[in-house]
């Protein structure tokens, strides 16, 4: 019999030392703490290992603690804002074996990667961020009280840890970038003049950003705040939009006054712009873009394949004379740049998956973009099309290119016949998983030039 | 001020004047040549020709032999014809110094009952009769002083209209006078059209001729020659309309326009710019029609409306005969003639009427019909600058989507010019062709940057991001067209996002090419690196699309201390062999590293190896000083050895 774990979050807290300095007081420390069930004990006794843990790496390095390993769990530390820290532990996956008529469990800790559970921990916080804003923040807005900051954090998290899915977490979790549709210089010059003049007639409206189905096509929002956005759109709004679509509760194409229907309608906001008794909900999000901390509506409409965000101050007044107006000045427009660019991109087939020969990862820090053809979709619903250790691979090729920052290229042939090139160039990455069995390294070295010269050809990539 | 923005229309300051209509004094206009002439008791006491500008006078005397009735000069003003009765047309020879020998040659037309209503020079020597009976064309020999007959063509006239300048006849013909015979007039051509009928309003009563010389036109109208029929109504409560007939070669003058005066009695037609002009009597009162205006149609027939209210001409200052006098205009002596000329003979006047467009633009409220309007118009270019210009001023400011059908209007024009001057460049078109763009009003990129986008420098109130998506729907628009944008224009756009630290806005804006590559962009987005630390990578990547900046990318590579991507990149695009060594080699020494500098010393000495089979380097590459270096560190033994040959 073969007992096998996998990663899981093992537990989740939150916790500022200053709260509680004096002996006995340890417990108000605690800001939160999943899972929920554990006792104040041990909860004490986690976050004061941490704080330990903290001053004790203090003494060897500028740099805070990142990660603490044992052989069951690996603990990642951030100091999300000054004296702000957020652990989680997630359990090493392990499998039981026999030797020797002896069973014992083998923990495969190379199967956790710091700089993957890193990012996963990172995002946990920027997500709250942008639904919360900073725990300073909360902090001031509420004056100072600290009951208002826990119970924001248990609102939001107590949901969210549930949807981590950790045992997928990998490469573009570190990347966290963001795929932008390529489009032609018309087309996207269509939707720009659109977006201005939408900003120009509804003033309220302080950024707008444009997406094709999970591709970004212009974000009015700073890059941090649309990586953020862009994850929590594409990762929960968008699919959760469809699934309601799916079920056909809110499936309806408006019609625009003068005759001829549009597409168009609201993701969040009113369902139905014909019953002015719902306005439905719009969320509140954070933004960092002008200031920090600026409150906003987010109203998003879709039709056909292309949405469009609108941030709204929240200080402004959304009646249903608003949603009306919008939809009637964004219904008949975007279901056109909609059709327009639906014609320039025929569904692409599955077929165009099916390529053997090579699959490639491809991320630029300067603006995010990521592409991959390892992932069969960014939701990660249908898994990938590489083994998990090859995949895992890439993760500690990125690993080693990131510590010493430079320029350079691994080429790696695994066990199971695969070849893996990961290649560093100014600030862009690109890595190359190869399916061919009997290639040398001179043949392998002159495919992926082939393969930049095709894909990379418009970009300053060395090779 | 504001006194003159109500008059778009006005007479040109300068009139020519001439001897006013007296007991002895005639006065003939030859809308042929533009000339007035002043003709005392019978030219005995001497003409007086002033036109087509107030400068132009000739003067001569002549025998009287009776009362004048017409008179005009041949084209080259060496003729002149004078007709003193119904039958014959007398000739004068003149000099170069416009002087005459005073003796005269006749010709009378043919057959008895045969009276001449009109007659017009077809050419140097050529004139045509235009009598009741139809058209007579004769050959002139001065020399001889004698003329030949060269064509006739028999019709029965009622009355004639001429446009001298396109060589067309209409002829009136028919009891009631509305079937017209259009006849095309050339040297030595007579070339009679197909005819017409124009409909009456009411069917005639009588055997009495209904359409009159008075109530037609002849009009050359964007480049199309129509007729142009006043038709008044039989009851004056209904407005009288023009109606246009288009003149067609092959087939009769078809029924195009009809445009709706909403009133009735005198009216008189000018035609100005392109534009049917109608004076009222009554009112004192001129409109406008613009047929290319949008307008309704019934599918054969297109209605047009008065592109404004009836206003007045404006009063104009005369000098009478000691000061100045303002007048007001629609005098009961007004006489019009084609195109645009105004002639009081009482006052002793003659004028060309313009229109000031400067008063239109806050007339025409809607801006995109107002440009449209001016794109039409000659001289309307700065007008139309200061219209875009105005359309950006917080205050005046029109919304977005207005500039944009307006800067699409704009690049129409300049495409359509574009295209034809491709053509012709091209050898597909002839040369001659641009000539009639002259008349256009093109307006480009420079134009737009000079006039209108300047207005950001004055005008420190407008917000960016109207600024930069105003430049946006101008680019947006030239790319529609498919012209390509100038530097300046991403430049200034460029500043704009730099100054308002919208640096990650103009990264999208490259990232989709919206600012097209080029040398001077790359080298603008490398001077932003400081402030904004992607704008390298973006550079770096123009450079490379646009394959001749190999050598800009090495000194971008060397500069930030890039030897070995820049050794990879000479490399990879095969330039090994000819780049300077030097260069190299000095960035090497000045990054301090000498194991970078090393590595670019044997990288260069296995070059030289390969090149010359010798590792050393040559007098003329300038290395001494990198060579004496690498020996200090290294060690003379650590150079390549020279193969013993």
């Amino acid at each position: 019999m073969n007992v096998k774990g996998h990663v899981t979050l093992k537990n989740f807290f939150i916790f500022n030392s200053n709260y509680g300095p004096r002996e006995g007081e340890e417990e108000k420390k605690t800001l939160y703490f999943f899972p929920s069930t554990t006792d104040i004990d041990s909860q004490i006794k986690a976050i004061g290992l941490c704080e330990a843990v903290v001053k004790f790496t203090e003494t060897f390095s500028d740099k805070p603690c990142e990660a603490l390993h044992t052989q069951k769990t690996k603990q990642l530390f951030l100091e999300a804002e000054p004296d702000f820290w957020i652990i989680m532990t997630v359990a090493v996956p392990f499998s039981k074996k026999e030797k020797d008529d002896q069973s014992y469990y083998e923990y495969r800790e190379e199967d956790v990667q710091n700089s993957v559970y890193r990012a996963v921990l990172l995002q946990t916080y920027k997500m709250f961020k942008l639904f919360n804003g900073t725990f300073v923040n909360i902090l001031e807005r509420s004056g100072g009280d600290i009951s208002s900051l826990k119970h924001r954090l248990e609102h939001f998290y107590s949901r969210y840890l549930l949807t981590l899915k950790l045992h997928q977490s990998d490469l573009l979790d570190v990347f966290n970038g963001i795929s932008f549709l390529p489009l032609d210089k018309n087309t996207y010059l269509q939707i720009q003049c659109l977006i201005n003049r939408l900003e120009a007639l509804f003033p309220t409206i302080k950024y707008t950003a444009f997406l094709y189905n999970d591709q970004l096509v212009w974000s009015g929002l700073e890059q941090d705040d649309m990586r953020t956005m862009y994850k929590y759109l594409t990762t929960s709004l968008f699919p959760s939009h469809l699934d309601q679509e799916l079920h056909g509760s809110s499936t309806r194409s408006s019609m625009t006054a003068p005759g001829g229907t549009h597409f168009g309608k609201f993701v969040t906001g009113p369902s139905n712009l014909d019953d002015s008794s719902s306005l439905g909900k719009v969320p509140r999000v954070f933004i960092q873009s002008d200031t920090e901390n600026e409150e906003c509506y987010l109203l998003v409409y879709k039709a056909l394949s292309a949405s469009i965000c609108m941030l709204i101050s929240v200080n402004s007044t959304m009646n249903f004379d608003f949603f009306r107006t919008v939809d009637g000045f964004l219904g008949a427009q975007m279901s056109k740049v909609a059709s327009d660019i639906s014609e320039q991109y025929p569904r692409k087939s599955v077929a165009s998956n099916t390529d053997p020969q090579f699959k490639y990862v491809y991320f630029n820090h300067m603006n995010l973009a990521q592409k991959t053809t390892v992932h069969i979709d960014i939701r990660k619903l249908s898994g990938v099309n590489i083994p998990q250790e090859t995949l895992r691979l890439l993760g500690d090729i990125n690993s080693d290119l990131t510590r010493d920052n430079e320029d350079g290229e691994t080429i790696v042939k695994t066990a199971s016949d695969f070849w893996v090139v990961g290649k560093k160039s100014d600030q862009r990455e690109f890595y190359v998983v190869i399916n061919q069995k009997n290639a040398n390294l001179i043949e392998i070295n002159e495919e992926v030039k082939k393969l930049c010269s095709t894909h990379l050809n418009s970009i300053f990539f060395l090779d | 001020m504001e006194e003159t923005s109500t008059h778009y229309i006005e007479l040109c300051p300068n009139p020519i004047r001439f001897e006013p209509v007296g007991k002895a004094n005639n006065v003939f206009f030859d809308d042929a040549n533009r000339q007035v002439f002043a003709v005392r008791s019978g030219g005995a006491m001497g003409v007086v020709v002033k036109g087509p500008d107030d400068k132009s006078v000739i003067q001569f005397r002549m025998e009287s032999r009776g009362d004048v009735m017409s008179i005009k000069f041949s084209p080259d003003k060496k003729i002149l014809a004078v007709q003193r009765s119904f039958k014959s047309v007398e000739f004068v020879n003149f000099l170069d110094d416009m002087t005459t020998d005073e003796l005269e040659y006749s010709q009378t037309c043919k057959g008895k009952s045969t009276q001449i209503i009109s007659f017009l020079w077809t050419g140097l020597y050529e004139i045509i009769f235009i009598t009741n009976h139809g058209l007579e064309q004769y050959q002139i020999y001065p020399e001889k002083r004698t003329l030949k007959c060269l064509k006739t063509i028999s019709l029965q006239v009622n009355w004639v209209v001429c446009m001298p300048e396109n060589g067309i006849l209409l002829l009136s013909s028919g009891s009631t006078g509305n079937t017209l015979h259009p006849v095309q007039v050339r040297p030595g051509v007579l070339n009679k059209l197909p005819k017409f009928e124009v409909d009456l309003p009411a069917a005639p009563k009588s055997n009495k001729v209904s359409l009159v010389e008075r109530d037609v036109t002849l009009a050359n109208i964007y480049n199309q020659l129509y007729i142009v029929v006043l038709r008044h109504q039989p009851s004056a409560n209904v407005g009288a309309e023009i109606v246009l007939y288009q003149l067609q070669k092959e087939s009769p003058a078809r029924k195009s326009d009809v445009l709706k005066l909403d009133m009735s009695g005198r009216f008189a037609i000018n035609i100005v710019d392109n534009l049917v002009m109608v004076h009222h009597q009554a009112s004192k009162t001129s409109v406008i029609f613009d047929i290319q205006q949008s307008s309704e149609s019934d599918g054969f027939i297109k209605y047009h409306y008065p592109v404004l209210s009836p206003l007045p001409i404006k009063p104009f200052k005369l000098l009478l005969p000691s000061k100045f006098t303002l007048l007001l205009p629609y005098s009961a002596n007004w006489i019009v003639f084609q195109p645009d000329i105004v002639i009081d003979a009482k006052l002793g006047c003659l004028w060309y009427i313009k229109i000031n467009l400067e008063p239109l633009v806050t007339m025409i409220y809607e801006k995109t019909t107002l440009i449209s309007f001016l794109l039409k118009r000659k001289e309307s270019k700065m007008v139309i600058l200061s219209v875009c210009q105005k359309m950006l001023i917080p205050g005046q400011q029109a919304n977005l989507h207005t500039i944009a059908t307006v800067y699409d209007m704009l690049n129409t024009v300049f495409k359509s010019y574009r295209d034809t001057e491709a053509q012709v460049n091209n050898g597909e078109l002839p040369h001659n062709v641009l000539n009639s763009w002259k008349k256009k009003v093109i307006i480009d990129q420079s134009d737009m940057f000079t006039h209108v986008f300047s207005v950001y420098e004055d005008c420190k109130d407008i917000k960016y991001k109207f600024m930069v998506a105003v430049l946006i729907e101008y680019i947006r628009s030239l790319n529609q067209f498919n012209m390509a944008v100038q530097h300046y224009l991403y430049e200034l756009i460029i500043n704009i996002l730099v100054n308002n630290k919208c640096f990650y806005q103009l990264h999208q804006f490259l990232q989709y090419h919206v600012l097209s590559d080029s040398k001077p962009l790359a080298c603008l987005m490398l001077s932003l690196e400081s402030v904004y630390q992607p704008a390298h990578q973006l550079a770096l990547d123009m450079l490379k699309r646009l394959q001749t900046a190999n050598e800009e990318i090495i000194e971008v590579l060397l500069s930030k201390q890039q030897l070995l991507q820049a050794l990879r990149f000479i490399r990879s695009v095969g330039i090994v062999d000819t780049v300077s060594s030097r260069k190299f080699l000095e960035a090497g020494l000045n990054t301090n590293d000498d194991m970078l500098f090393y590595t670019v010393f044997k990288f260069f000495e296995a070059r030289n190896l390969r090149l010359r089979s010798n590792p050393r380097f040559q007098q003329g590459e300038h290395c001494e000083l990198y060579v004496k270096h690498f020996e200090s560190v290294f060690g003379i033994e650590a150079l390549a050895a020279v193969p013993v040959s």
